[in-house]
């Protein structure tokens, strides 16, 4: 069991136990090999190609891109909701051991609820602008637990309590245009909240928020996180946050995982360049550096990546063989995986970067 | 070219005084009935300078009237009351065409601030004609100028927005705003857009085009690490007043004003503390700006409210101990500022 | 048009994003790969063919009496009979369509222009011209549009003049409210601020910024209202309001006509038939180039 204890006193060094990942009982959430392809006009886009995470019970765990990394796609391929033209061409997804890919829509809906919940970036939108706040939060409850109206209703305003809206008894009956933003995304957490589910995977619900809302919005996630041991897939580009929140990242870029660890660990002892490069480009609040470095470059198409390691094209240590070999996930010791062929490069020049700091 | 009152206007470039600016909002017989105000005051009374060749960050969560001051400072909303100075002139509200060119501003979204039915080109010769930049003959050259100084290639000239990236769109997007050779840029969260990895390049393309060209730059942005980055003095915003103005290492050194506080309290951290447990940085929602608090406006939200800031408004304001440093709270420069007093309702709001 | 790559010096500004520029899609080849718009375009095109080109088709004159062949049948000298003067349909029909179809073309302008106009005025500045405007438009709109262009042509006299005046001042309402919804969300667009802020006059804004992103709609919309002036005029031409007889006029024709349903049938159904193919033709116009602008749009 990995330590619920929200983030981890971050520093150089190996992480803690909180890193090592699953623990004895087996992960909530396993994903091997994911591959999810589109369908366009111009061709097959390789949204997700190969990607492997595992959640603990309990645990938070990053999942950190920009956008076209496939970091969104991901996250919809596990609830089983993406777009018509996608579908997952390879892989499986576990859920308490369940494979998911292999399930028909009316068994997916049974699990839907339960164990698996989803909140989303823009509340407005996925909040049914008709329809009484509390009777939305009851909803999950009467259709997957069986519970009758009134105990719907009484969970409801228990959760509403739980997630911090004031005065819940008059709120239940609001309208979700009713209430601010973070009010919002604080609804569409007691709504995930509602079936008491296993794992909740949330799609950058943070991002559309003021400074202050984000903060009491990453605290309430990471609280809750703490008293009911729910697990978390925290989706974000945001490098910051995800170090508030989570205990473990997984980097995303071109539809493929390039590493993965502890959140401390991997955002300041980076062992692949582009998250290297995240790093380096994003101006961070407590060190200000002479000069943003930007990673040079576009991002690759993913209808035809680049052959090798699809960020060779803008690395600065790349050499023949990185456009030659393929680059999977491989572990290093203390719980880190890196695709980077050259990762002890990378890792020396991130540890300059740290002296210059 | 001195204005008449305030030493300190001298090196401004660009000032406010009392900039007011409001909306009139719904039925005036139903807002009566709710004891409402008919306006929303989203600049309510702001004072601000911009030095020449500084760069000043505006920085404030949504609601706090940020981008609206930015769009009386630009012209391109009139204020209700007070007035916008340029070199210490007062402006009038329909401003002539040579004002117009001292200020110019680049918007936060790359994706409709460029018409998409103009070439790049296009738009850089149409305005360089209409102000007469240069000579007739000369326009082409200098669009091409003007592209390359932003780091984009001569071709583009000839290609419409769609076929550019976000961040090549930023750049479009400044390298209109520069045609006409302002003294003062004005960038309306320029970054928050973009991706993470490109925004760094609009940032030192900003910075860059600050000492080459000696442009005063207001950064109006909600990223304080963004503006810890680049910006030498930092004016905090809430709720359409100005609540304090720092040099920026001063600011987040020393905040003095219970909001700034808070919000660098609420900043996510790569590296954490045990403060990152715990109790939000600062509770409840902001109020409607349809319903201002009397007197201080953040003592709703504030660990120290005291009776007093129900009653008296405080104003922006300084102290010898720290010399440009004004904060608007009356316990700003106190030696020991009051203990919480729960005097702060987290209540609903709307 | 190829991809322009650039590598930058190293320290430039721009040196690290790859500074290449989209090469243009290639919007035209799709088109023709519309079955709509491509059926719409070779109907229209081949009655405009025949319509033209009408004394090629047929060795008639429309005008020309004979009272010794009147009412004849469908023959190898008269492709589709003689009507009750002893004019020969087919040719009759050719120069209706042609004097019908021009009337139409010609009358489908002023309403545009004009409610273009007004409907720009009265979104982009808002106020009070947009509150006369639209109280205009509303009073138009209380009427149906047959009936009123009906009546303005029967108070201003038959003839053509009278039908583009009605057309225009009952016609040029929708495309107002069309411009207007457009122009009200367009004019929000921070590129329209931009061009403010640059200090370019309203009327420059309008007619340079806004226009080509808003005229589309209007484009769209008068094809079907070219379907809808073409009845109108049909209509007029059958109470006798259109172009003068001896002409040959479709309306009219229908109108002549139908005193034989029973024993000739052909010369009521045969312009009223016409009348719906080039309708059919337009539409189908007007629903290619819907599909075809609107997802093309930037």
């Amino acid at each position: 069991m990995t330590a619920a204890e929200g983030p981890v006193p971050a520093g150089p060094g190996p992480a803690g136990p909180a890193a090592a990942g699953p623990g004895p009982a087996g992960p909530v959430l396993d994903v091997r090999d994911l591959h999810v392809r589109i369908a366009s006009r111009m061709g097959t886009v390789r949204a997700v190609d190969g990607v492997s995470f595992d959640v603990a019970a309990g645990e938070a765990l990053g999942l950190v891109g920009e956008s076209g990394s496939g970091k969104s796609m991901t996250l919809r391929a596990v609830l089983g909701v993406l777009p018509a033209e996608a579908r997952v061409t390879a892989g499986e997804i576990l859920l308490d051991g369940v494979n998911l890919v292999t399930r028909t829509q009316s068994e997916l809906n049974r699990i839907r609820g339960p164990k698996l919940a989803m909140i989303f970036q823009e509340p407005m939108s996925a909040l049914n602008p008709v329809m009484r706040v509390g009777r939305q939060i009851a909803e999950g409850p009467q259709v997957h637990l069986g519970f009758s109206r009134a105990r719907a209703a009484e969970r409801a305003l228990e959760l509403m309590r739980r997630v911090g809206i004031p005065d819940p008894e008059r709120r239940f009956r609001a309208y979700p245009h009713e209430f601010s933003g973070g009010m919002r995304q604080r609804v569409m957490i007691a709504i995930a909240l509602s079936c008491d589910p296993e794992i909740i995977l949330c799609d950058e619900p943070t991002t559309a928020l003021d400074v202050t809302i984000q903060d009491q919005i990453l605290r309430l996630l990471a609280r809750l996180c703490r008293e009911s041991g729910v697990s978390l897939v925290f989706v974000t580009h945001d490098l910051p946050v995800v170090a508030q929140i989570c205990q473990r990242v997984a980097v995303m870029y071109g539809g493929q995982l390039v590493e993965r660890g502890a959140v401390g660990d991997v955002l300041l002892d980076p062992r692949h360049p582009y998250t290297r490069g995240l790093v380096r480009s994003a101006p961070d609040f407590d060190y200000v550096r002479d000069s943003l470095v930007p990673i040079p470059g576009a991002p690759p198409s993913l209808i035809t990546p680049p052959p090798g390691c699809r960020f060779h094209p803008r690395c600065e240590f790349a050499e023949e063989d990185c456009r030659v070999s393929e680059t999977p996930l491989r572990m290093l010791p203390g719980g880190r995986a890196t695709a980077c062929l050259h990762w002890e490069r990378c890792l020396e020049a991130a540890a300059a970067d740290r002296a210059q700091a | 070219m001195t204005a008449a009152d305030g030493a300190d206007q001298a090196s401004a470039l660009l000032a406010a005084r009392g900039v007011t600016v409001s909306f009139p909002v719904g039925s005036q017989l139903a807002a009566r009935l709710r004891h409402e105000e008919r306006l929303l005051r989203a600049v309510d009374g702001v004072d601000l300078e911009v030095g020449r060749g500084e760069a000043l960050a505006l920085v404030g969560e949504s609601g706090s009237g940020k981008s609206t001051l930015a769009l009386a400072l630009s012209g391109l909303r009139p204020a209700d009351k007070g007035k916008v100075m340029l070199n210490g002139k007062t402006l009038p509200a329909r401003r002539s065409n040579a004002d117009r060119r001292r200020v110019q501003i680049v918007f936060q979204d790359p994706y409709s601030s460029l018409n998409p039915r103009m070439t790049v080109g296009g738009m850089l010769r149409e305005l360089l004609r209409v102000h007469q930049v240069v000579p007739r003959n000369q326009v082409a050259e200098e669009s091409k100028r003007l592209l390359t100084l932003v780091g984009l290639p001569a071709e583009a000239v000839s290609a419409y927005p769609r076929q550019f990236s976000g961040g090549q769109r930023q750049r479009v997007a400044i390298a209109r705003a520069l045609a006409l050779r302002p003294d003062v840029l004005i960038a309306d969260e320029p970054v928050s857009a973009l991706d993470v990895s490109v925004q760094a390049t609009i940032l030192n393309l900003l910075d860059s085009l600050r000492s080459e060209l000696g442009l005063s730059l207001l950064l109006i942005s909600h990223n304080l690490a963004v503006v810890r980055h680049l910006c030498d003095r930092v004016a905090v915003m809430y709720l359409g007043r100005i609540v304090e103005v720092a040099p920026t290492e001063e600011l987040f050194g020393t905040p003095r004003h219970p909001y700034t506080r808070g919000l660098l309290a609420a900043i996510p951290r790569l590296v954490h503390d045990a403060s990152s447990a715990g109790a939000p940085a600062i509770a409840g929602d902001p109020p409607s700006p349809l319903r201002i608090p009397a007197g201080c406006r953040f003592r709703t939200r504030c660990p120290m409210a005291q009776q007093r800031c129900a009653e008296e408004d405080p104003v922006l304001a300084g102290a010898a101990q720290a010399p440009g440093h004004l904060a608007a709270c009356h316990f700003a420069f106190a030696s020991a500022p009051p203990a919480a007093s729960g005097l702060a309702r987290t209540a609903d709001q709307s | 048009m190829s991809v322009i790559p650039l590598i930058p010096e190293p320290g430039a500004p721009g040196a690290y994003e790859v500074t290449t520029v989209r090469a243009e899609p290639r919007r035209a080849r799709r088109w023709y790969t519309q079955p709509a718009l491509l059926s719409g375009i070779v109907i229209i095109a081949i009655i405009l063919v025949l319509a033209t080109g009408a004394p090629l088709f047929s060795s008639y004159n429309p005008n020309a009496q004979n009272l010794n062949a009147t009412l004849l049948g469908p023959s190898a000298h008269h492709l589709l009979g003689t009507d009750q003067l002893g004019r020969d349909t087919w040719t009759r029909l050719l120069y209706g369509l042609r004097e019908d179809l021009r009337i139409a073309f010609i009358a489908v302008l002023f309403p545009f222009a004009l409610g273009t106009v007004l409907g720009s005025l009265a979104g982009y500045f808002g106020s009070w011209a947009d509150t006369v405007i639209m109280r205009l438009v509303d009073v138009v709109v209380a009427f149906p549009f047959y009936v009123l262009v009906i009546a303005l042509v029967f108070v201003l006299g038959p003839g053509e003049r009278s039908i583009y005046i009605a057309i225009t001042l009952v016609g040029w309402v929708s495309y107002a409210r069309i411009i207007r919804g457009e122009i009200l969300v367009a004019k929000r667009q921070d590129y329209v601020l931009a061009a403010q802020s640059g200090g370019l006059g309203s009327v420059r804004i309008m007619g340079r910024h806004l226009m080509p992103n808003v005229i589309t709609q209007a484009i769209i919309y008068s094809m079907s209202d070219i379907v809808q002036d073409m009845l109108a005029i049909v209509t007029l031409g059958y109470f006798g309001l259109g172009v003068p007889p001896p002409t040959a006029d479709l309306g009219s024709m229908i109108n002549d006509g139908q005193n034989f349903l029973s024993t000739h049938w052909q010369l009521t159904t045969i312009p009223g038939l016409a009348v719906v193919v080039v309708g059919l033709g337009l539409s189908l116009i007007g629903d290619g180039l819907a599909d075809l602008l609107r997802p093309g749009q930037a």
